[in-house]
């Protein structure tokens, strides 16, 4: 069974605007697919439907199946089950994404204790080892940290550790190392990469960086203007895109990487 | 040649804080050697530029414009300055007044150094539009009827449209999409080789950096690590930090 099966997936706005149109995308238990696309292509709202987590007023027909319960028309209480336990998230902005006026290690704390009925020392010793997993130093000090005390990178490795609390079978990043300065996302893609390893865990990486997703996963899915443009192998796409769209994005993408291969006289 | 901006062994510290944001800060810019300052968030490169644009008085140290001391009191030496130096910000969403009409945004320099009034600037502002390729209908229209790129392309018309020597851009490129990216680098290197436009950018994107920029000086915690021709200091960093810069670049696959 595929642990995220989406079948003409539709979202439209309350006006009646559609923004995901007919999307279908399927993902084995252990895969990894990266989505690509560039603002307003609808690969964000794609990954809130999969979590039921669309903002009001929006509209979904078509088929959302998260190993196997399906998330169009299902009630919270259905959802609620589902969330962190079958598939968690990870956010853009670490900022907006932890709760600026909660130590860090409380909100660490939260799915351990609501998922896996942890209490006392034993809740204390697995924040700890869950801010330990995301190779955080010091996480005694990171625990007692507001998010606003430690920096962008340190801040999205905790949305990372809740994300990872509850051991979910897919992690979708939505643009998880955008925000962070290079040498902070080249570690941050190392330290997924080895942890969903480790854990067999399935990956829906969103970016709009052909270059950052192709680190992370080997298939890849263009969209643009809410639809499927081209699907496929991410080296098979870079080398030879067969869309228009596609085309222009890696010719895009291939003319400002050609201005780094400089040759110097030194 | 006279440089046109200098800053000699600048600093800038913030009002009871002893440690400075940016300390001992020396670097030239002449004309036709476009500048770019890379280095990561909290480096210093935003408080350089706002140095460098008289926003932000050096605490030791000195900014010079055409070899002169920058005095943000002297308001001739200041209208001179204004004329020459503009500048363009990262954010085209906020940097733009959502009350006034493109024509209306883009002619502000105009008025404000007393060039043009309002009725006499509309074949400059006309000229500056269409330089940076946007619809001769856009002055009529209003920020919010245009995208990112169109957005950031109105920017830069407001920018140019005094002829300026030099253009400050803080991340110019950054919340723009890889297509629209490319066309705006495209557009600003067209700037360069046809108006003399020579650029001071800060940018934490390399490739942008390396497109555009003759000069690179590296900022790390408030200090130049290392400065010189873009293809050296990209192409064969002498400093670590530097190079890991450089090899923490996200390439395509090959």
């Amino acid at each position: 069974m595929n642990i995220l099966d989406v079948r003409d997936l539709t979202i439209r706005t309350a006006d009646g605007r559609i923004l995901v149109d007919r999307l279908s995308l399927a993902m084995a238990p252990g895969e990894r697919l990266g989505l690509i696309g560039e603002s307003g292509s609808g690969k964000s709202l794609t990954t809130l439907a999969v979590l039921g987590l669309l903002p009001d007023g929006m509209t979904v027909t078509g088929s959302a199946e998260l190993a196997g319960t399906q998330i169009v028309g299902a009630s919270e209480k259905q959802l609620t089950g589902v969330r962190g336990q079958d598939a968690a998230i990870v956010f853009q902005e670490p900022l907006t994404a932890l709760d600026p006026l909660m130590r860090v290690g409380r909100q660490i704390a939260e799915p351990l204790s609501r998922r896996r009925g942890l209490k006392g020392a034993e809740l204390k010793r697995a924040v700890v080892a869950a801010l330990e997993q995301v190779r955080l130093p010091e996480p005694d000090r990171i625990a007692r940290a507001f998010p606003h005390e430690i920096s962008g990178g340190q801040r999205q490795r905790v949305a990372l550790a809740m994300a990872l609390a509850c051991e979910p079978k897919l992690l979708i990043a939505d643009e998880p190392t955008t925000a962070l300065d290079v040498t902070v996302q080249s570690d941050m893609l190392d330290l997924l990469d080895t942890l969903v390893r480790e854990r067999d865990m399935a990956v829906l990486f969103v970016s709009h960086d052909l270059a950052v997703v192709a680190r992370v996963t080997e298939r890849v899915l263009v969209m643009k203007d809410g639809r499927a443009v081209e699907e496929g192998d991410v080296r098979e796409i870079v080398r030879t895109p067969r869309e228009e769209y596609t085309k222009a994005l890696v010719e895009s993408a291939r003319q400002l990487e050609s201005a780094l291969d400089l040759r110097s006289t030194r | 040649m006279t440089p046109v901006l200098e800053l000699n062994e600048a600093s800038f510290s913030y009002r009871g804080h002893a440690a400075p944001v940016v300390e001992d800060i020396s670097l030239t810019v002449e004309t036709g050697q476009s500048l770019a300052l890379v280095g990561e968030s909290g480096a210093g490169k935003t408080t350089l530029l706002r140095l460098l644009l008289g926003l932000a008085r050096a605490t030791t140290g000195t900014v010079r414009f055409d070899g002169e001391e920058l005095k943000p009191r002297n308001s001739e030496q200041m209208r001179r300055f204004r004329r020459s130096v503009q500048c363009v910000f990262q954010d085209p969403y906020s940097s733009l007044d959502p009350r006034q009409r493109v024509g209306g945004i883009v002619s502000e320099p105009l008025r404000s150094l007393g060039l043009d009034s309002r009725s006499t600037a509309g074949p400059k502002v006309a000229d500056a539009l269409e330089r940076v390729g946007l619809p001769a209908d856009a002055a009529e229209r209003y920020p919010h009827e245009f995208s990112g790129g169109q957005r950031q392309r109105i920017a830069i018309a407001r920018a140019t449209v005094c002829d300026p020597r030099v253009l400050l851009a803080d991340e110019p490129v950054s919340a723009l999409d890889v297509t629209t990216r490319v066309k705006v680098v495209d557009l600003l290197n067209e700037l360069k080789q046809e108006r003399g436009l020579t650029l001071v950018m800060v940018s934490h994107d390399l490739s942008v950096v390396a497109s555009l920029c003759e000069r690179t000086a590296v900022l790390e915690s408030g200090h130049i690590v290392e400065q010189g021709g873009t293809a050296q200091v990209l192409g064969a960093p002498a400093h670590p930090y530097t190079r890991r810069l450089v090899e923490s670049v996200p390439r395509l696959p090959a």
